[in-house]
This record gives structure tokens, C-alpha cells and sequence, in this order.
């Protein structure tokens, strides 16, 4: 007995094919086809989607899942189905688990777990040097065997030139991706926020800029020598969306994402030192804000990514320089992204789901991010107008930090579908297992 | 300056929320305090019976001296608790400590903290009144508001008076706390010291910046130096503690620069032959002892006026 799904009625956004009409999707056995035969149609499961919008399973690129190691924080299951109630389906998750992702075996644990308890397709990353120090490089082709899609040593960015110069010629050769989380860590040295009028007024040892474009500088010129792919994470500066765009402009094989928090708020949501807004990179000035925007627009920016990072109550709960760098985002993703980007009248609906579906799934070469005939039946089916106030409390993951708590959101995921299942009805999680 | 005693907080966080009014009523019981203070008894009534905690994670000498005295003098027991004899160092968190500071039946805890904004969090987590005595490089309103009513006794009047403040500006919590206060009164400030220590960005703040010690010093009408914060500084900031004395040091040669009338300040702990020399520390100029006197009523001035308020009982003052 085949498996059918037939979405009905909705307006069906898929950019990666410029679709963007009302008609229907059909899925049999978990795969988009073209058509259903009136066989078919009779024996499908119907879904009417009449109102909402139809789009790919969103794909996010960089969250934690904290899964081996912190499990208090998030782990596999808590993580995707947190994803699952955000419209993802796909995402990658960052390497620096305990242990960290520098050998095949912890690549290995991790995806066992993921084949027995994620609700959604998971995709890990390994580490690209030994234990994240940037002194030598992790056995970058093991990784990939294992299942890596890309190696980074995320938040510790690689300082050394001569590493990191290597390990991107050296990844090349496997065709995988090098992300790294720009930081000259020489001048954000006990850094809590970015350097400038608030961090004078808060007497809170400030975030220089500089630190984030000097290292997007330095990997415009590596990827440009070594004509490798190199993906920039979580951007922040104006600068370095400027250095991007002529990068891009050379032919430069450089992507970079920016998060929901970065293009909505500013330093400014420090002013009482409320350690939700406490990340890293840190929150900038509406000018970076708006170039970051700009950035999506033009394309000089390739996607959105949350940078989901959970952390526990008890940690958050603290003066500001104790409390750790991070906030979760996975279930505030797309209505925060929707009211910066959409009702605001800067990008259109098509636009904002290429940023969150193929266009972050083609920097990681992930099989995600389409309705094309044949790809996994991943759906996100959505109502943008639907306001919802934010709940942490209701949130599937295990962490709270989330600094749009008691906000209202327009845009609200109404059900998630992995390969033609259902297992989010946009009120709750709808099944144990994938 | 005015009479009535309007004040509708329990906490002193910061100089930012206070408004000309409300420095004006802390001025006024200070007065009022000190007129007592020359009586052979010096204990007022009005804490009799509350305990005061002092509670002072991060070294400090004078400021909690004139927070215990001050303290003792409105008749309060007091316990000062400091940062190596806390539970912090065994991993107690703040909200921890705090509310069983509060659990003790503690009627209001002064805290020093290294943390910015850390008095401001402390503030949401018990509901006794909260005394900021320093909170990393952020805030430090009681030493601005000693500060300003010395300069209030000297001069009168704030309006139009320029203060030059010179040193450490970027790592200091009094300096902060002083742009705003003496703003709020009508005094232009300048910011002066090296260009590292001393950022422009403080323009925002509605300051004046100036690296050029002549010029920060020849029209002042008062100049208050900061020590140099060995512990604070990332020792990229600037050469040497030589360096900075032989270019921003005040010695007598550069105070003549001064207006024969100019006062000189300074919050200490004084470094001396560093930021000043001594000639000029101890000279007629000098009101640095005067500002530790007043330390001490302007302290009782806010401890009574939050402890009234939190209690909701109508303010007394010394005749």
C-alpha cells in the first residue's frame, strides 16, 4: 500500500524552481511527484492547505544540539522536535559537542542517535582542527566518511593563517565545506558587547567590529588562493558585508548566513542587561542591522541560520558577564525572520523562504530545500498572517533563552511534514519516531 | 534648593534614572545630616533595629567604610561580607546569596560587584532595597552624588561650571556616574586622557573629549583625576604607569595651568607620584578629605530615603 500525501489549495512557494502559485503538492512513499492519478487521489491522505502557504521544509545551518555532552541543555530528540515545531527539517548541527567532533567515532555516536531519535533529517559538522584548538587539523576526510557536511570550529574561530589556510585547501579535496565564525580573538578579549555608545554607557568591555571584518578579510583572500568554498557564519558587520559583496563581485567562492536576532535587534536591547540578548557575535547598531538586510536583499548574503544555542535557566540567571553567549531560535525562526523581512514590505514571501530553505541547504550540498519531483516530501505549511504571542514555556526545547519571550509574532507554522509524515499539526508534535 | 521631600524609590541602581529633582532631595538630607554631624552624639534614629548588609565582592577600603559608618550612624547593625569570605567563592550564585541575605530578615544590601549591571539584576531578585557601592566599569552614584554636593558646597551652584575629569575614563564607574550627575546639574564636563583610555565615542554622552592636558586643564573650574585600574586594564591600553605620569600626571608645574580659584578632587584610593603628586594632593587646592566627609552623610542621605520608601513611612530629618 503506497503511502499518498496531496496538499490542497495552498499557495505554493518553492524558489529553487521560481514557483510561487496556488495549486497542490503530491507526495507518494515519502518522495514529491508531478501528479496523482484519480486512483491515487481517492486513496491519499488530503491535506487543505487552502490559506496557507506551502513551502519546502525549512533548513537551518547552524544550531547546537549540545548531544553528546549536554544533554541537559538539548539533546537529538528535544533539538528536532523543537525544529520540527519551527518548520524545519533539515538542519546542521555544530561540532562542539563534549566530546568535540574532531574524530569519526563521535560523528558516528551521533548519527546512531540521530537514525533512533531525530524527527527530521540532522546533519553534523566535525571540527576542523584537533579538540577546536586551531593548532592541527582534524582528520578532515574520516569526518566526512562518518557523515560531516562541512567543518568548522565554530565559535573558537581558527587564528592561525597557515591553519587555516591548509585545512581549506585540504577540505577541497573532499569537496566539503569549511564554515568559520569570523573572530580575530586577539581584540575581543573579555568582550560582553559590541564596542560602541552602549558599551561605553553599560561600562561593559566592548566588541569591536574590526574583529569580525578582519577575519572575512583574511577568508576572501584564502578562499580566493586556494579557490575553495568558504562559508562565513553568523555575520554581524556592516563592513564585512561590504568586503563580501566585492568578494562576490571578484567571482570569490564565499557564502555567508546571518541570524533573525542579528537583522531585528540592536545593542541598544542591552540597556538593562538582560542576558537574552547576550550572543556572540554580539547584537550591532541599527546601521549594521539595516546593511545586513540590504545584504539578503542583493544576495550578497545567502541564508538565514539561527545559531540555535541552548543554555539552561540556572546559567542565564546570572550577572551579565557569568551568564554564557547564546539563544535559541529555532521556534521563533521564521515569524521573527517573517517581521523583519516580509511584513516590513523589504523582501517578498518567495524571497524570505529561498533564505530559509534552498539557498542555506546549497551552501551545506544538502538534499533539502525543494519541491522538485523526486526530493524528500520535507514540507513547511504556514499562515503569515496568523499572530502568536512568544511562550518559551510551551517550546520544545529544553532551554528558555529566547529573548522574543512575551513578544507578538505574525507568522505561524501550521504543520510540518519529513519525507510525506506528518509530525507537527502547528499545535503539537505528532509522532515518537521518524 | 528645594524643601520637599519627594522620593519614590527603593533602590540605587544608577545616576541614569535620577532626576535633577530627585538629586536634590538626597542633597537635602545630606545637609541636613551633616548640620548634625558636629553634635557629640552622633547617631541618628531612623535605622534602629534594621540591619544593613554590606556586601562587598570586590575589594574596596573607603567606599565600604563610609557605607558602615554611615550605616552605624543612622543607628543600623551592619555585617559587611566580602568576596573571599562569601559563598561565591564555593559556587553560590548571586540569586543564592542574596536571598538569603533576604531570608535573614537583611533590610538592605549595599553591594560593590565587578560585574556591570550586576545591581541591577540583584535589584529583580530580592525585594529589599538594593544600594549600588560600584558595579564593575557602569555605575558608582554615590561617590557622583559626594562628588557633586562637594562641588555644590564650594561653588553654589553647578550652572554652567566646568569639571575636567582626567585619567582611566574607559574602565571607570566613577566617571560614568559623574558625566551624568553633573550634566543633570548644569556643569559641562570634559573626558581628558590618553586616547586609548579616553574613547570619543563618550561624545555620545554629551561630553567633551580632549587629549591635550593644557587645554583640558586652563578653564577648568574643577579637575578630578582618576587612578590608572591596573586590575581592570588589558595591559594593551597604553605603555607604562611612567608614561602616563610624565604625559597626564598632575604635578605642581601643570596645576598652575590651573585657574588660581580651581579645586581639585579625587575619589581615591590616590596613587601618589602617579596620576598626582603630592604637593598638589595635599595642597590648599585639594578637597579629596572633604569629599570622604561627605561620603559619609550624602551614604546616610540614601540609605534613609530608600529605607522610607520601602517601608512607606514619611521622611524625618535631623532639625
Amino acid at each position: 500500500m503506497n503511502n499518498i500525501l496531496w496538499i490542497s489549495g495552498g499557495r505554493v512557494i518553492d524558489p529553487a524552481n521560481q514557483r510561487d502559485a496556488v495549486s497542490d503538492v503530491y507526495a507518494i512513499d515519502g518522495q514529491f511527484v508531478e501528479r496523482l492519478t484519480d486512483l491515487q487521489k481517492r486513496t491519499a491522505r488530503r491535506v487543505n492547505a487552502t490559506g496557507l502557504i506551502v513551502a519546502p521544509g525549512l533548513v537551518d545551518i547552524n544550531v547546537h544540539f549540545r548531544d553528546p555532552g549536554q544533554t541537559h541543555k538539548e539533546d537529538i530528540r528535544s533539538g528536532t522536535q523543537a525544529a520540527a515545531a519551527g518548520g524545519f527539517t533539515s538542519v546542521v548541527c555544530m561540532p562542539n559537542t563534549s566530546p568535540v567532533c574532531d574524530n569519526a567515532g563521535t560523528i558516528q555516536r551521533i548519527m546512531d542517535k540521530v537514525a533512533r531519535e531525530a524527527l527530521i533529517h540532522v546533519y553534523p559538522t566535525g571540527c576542523l582542527t584537533l579538540a577546536m584548538q586551531g593548532a592541527a587539523l582534524a582528520p578532515t576526510g574520516q569526518l566526512k566518511q562518518a557523515g560531516a557536511v562541512a567543518v568548522t570550529d565554530n565559535h573558537r574561530c581558527v587564528q592561525s593563517n597557515e591553519i587555516m589556510r591548509r585545512s581549506v585547501e585540504y577540505a577541497k579535496m573532499f569537496d566539503l565545506t569549511i564554515m568559520d565564525h569570523c573572530q580575530d580573538s586577539s581584540l575581543t578579549q573579555g568582550a560582553m558587547m559590541n564596542e560602541g555608545e552602549w558599551s561605553l554607557r553599560l561600562g561593559l568591555m566592548g566588541w569591536p567590529k574590526a574583529a569580525e571584518d578582519i577575519m572575512v578579510a583574511r577568508n576572501v583572500i584564502l578562499a580566493d588562493i586556494t579557490q575553495a568554498h568558504i562559508h562565513i557564519q553568523q555575520l554581524s558587520s556592516a563592513r564585512s558585508v561590504e568586503i563580501l559583496r566585492r568578494a562576490k563581485q571578484r567571482g570569490i567562492s564565499i557564502t555567508a548566513e546571518t541570524s533573525p536576532h542579528h537583522i531585528e535587534f540592536t545593542e541598544a536591547a542591552l540597556v538593562d542587561y538582560d542576558t537574552a540578548f547576550k550572543m556572540n557575535p554580539p547584537l550591532r547598531t541599527a546601521a549594521d542591522r539595516d546593511a545586513l538586510i540590504t545584504g539578503l536583499h542583493d544576495g550578497t548574503i545567502d541564508c538565514i541560520a539561527t545559531d540555535h544555542a541552548p543554555h539552561t535557566r540556572t546559567e542565564k540567571d546570572s550577572e551579565f558577564d557569568a551568564a554564557p553567549f547564546g539563544i535559541i531560535g529555532l521556534e521563533t525562526s521564521l515569524a521573527s525572520t517573517l517581521n523583519t523581512l516580509y511584513h516590513s514590505q523589504r523582501l517578498s514571501l518567495s524571497a524570505v523562504v529561498a533564505l530559509m530553505t534552498h539557498k542555506s541547504a546549497e551552501i551545506c550540498q544538502l538534499p533539502a530545500g525543494t519541491l522538485s519531483t523526486g526530493a524528500a516530501a520535507d514540507l513547511c505549511l504556514f499562515d503569515p498572517e496568523q499572530t502568536w504571542t512568544v511562550d518559551p514555556k510551551t517550546f520544545y526545547s529544553k532551554s528558555r533563552n529566547c529573548p522574543w519571550q512575551g513578544r507578538q509574532l505574525k507568522g505561524k507554522v501550521k504543520a510540518t511534514f519529513v519525507a510525506g509524515r506528518q509530525i507537527f499539526n502547528g499545535e503539537a508534535i505528532t509522532t515518537h519516531a521518524r | 534648593m528645594k524643601t520637599d521631600l519627594s522620593w519614590n524609590r527603593k533602590d540605587l541602581i544608577g545616576i541614569e534614572s535620577l532626576s535633577r529633582a530627585e538629586i536634590e532631595t538626597i542633597f537635602f538630607a545630606a545637609t541636613a545630616f551633616k548640620r548634625a554631624m558636629n553634635a557629640d552624639d552622633k547617631k541618628q534614629p531612623y535605622l534602629n533595629g534594621r540591619t544593613v548588609v554590606n556586601l562587598f565582592l570586590e575589594p574596596s577600603t573607603r567606599t565600604r567604610l563610609a557605607f558602615e559608618v554611615a550605616a552605624s550612624r543612622l543607628s543600623a547593625d551592619t555585617i559587611t561580607v566580602t568576596g573571599d569570605a562569601s559563598s561565591l567563592t564555593k559556587g553560590e550564585s548571586l540569586r543564592d546569596t542574596a536571598q538569603n541575605m533576604a531570608a535573614l530578615k537583611a533590610d538592605m544590601i549595599i553591594m560593590r560587584h565587578s560585574a556591570s549591571g550586576a545591581p541591577n539584576y540583584l535589584s529583580k531578585v530580592v525585594d529589599i532595597p538594593v544600594i549600588n557601592a560600584g558595579d564593575g566599569s557602569h555605575s558608582h552614584p554615590t561617590q557622583a552624588l559626594l562628588d557633586a554636593f562637594t562641588l555644590l558646597e564650594k561653588f553654589g551652584s553647578l550652572e554652567g561650571k566646568k569639571v575636567t575629569i582626567l585619567g582611566d575614563i574607559l574602565f571607570s564607574r566613577v566617571a560614568r556616574s559623574n558625566m551624568i550627575c553633573l550634566q543633570k546639574l548644569g556643569a559641562e564636563v570634559t573626558i581628558a586622557g590618553p586616547s586609548t583610555l579616553v574613547p570619543k565615542g563618550f561624545q555620545a554622552m554629551g561630553v567633551k573629549v580632549c587629549h591635550n592636558l593644557q587645554q583640558a586643564l586652563q578653564d577648568a573650574d574643577a579637575v578630578m583625576l582618576l587612578r590608572i585600574q591596573h586590575e581592570r586594564q588589558a595591559s594593551t591600553h597604553f605603555p607604562s604607569l611612567g608614561e602616563y605620569t610624565s604625559m597626564f600626571g598632575l604635578n605642581q608645574k601643570r596645576a598652575e595651568w590651573l585657574k588660581p580659584e580651581a579645586i581639585i578632587m579625587h575619589p581615591g584610593p590616590i596613587n601618589r607620584g602617579v596620576e598626582i603628586d603630592s604637593e598638589v594632593a595635599d595642597s590648599s587646592r585639594s578637597v579629596i578629605l572633604q569629599q570622604v566627609t561627605n561620603g559619609i552623610v550624602v551614604r546616610m542621605a540614601v540609605l534613609h530615603l530608600c529605607h522610607c520608601f520601602h517601608k512607606n513611612i514619611a521622611i524625618e530629618l535631623p532639625a
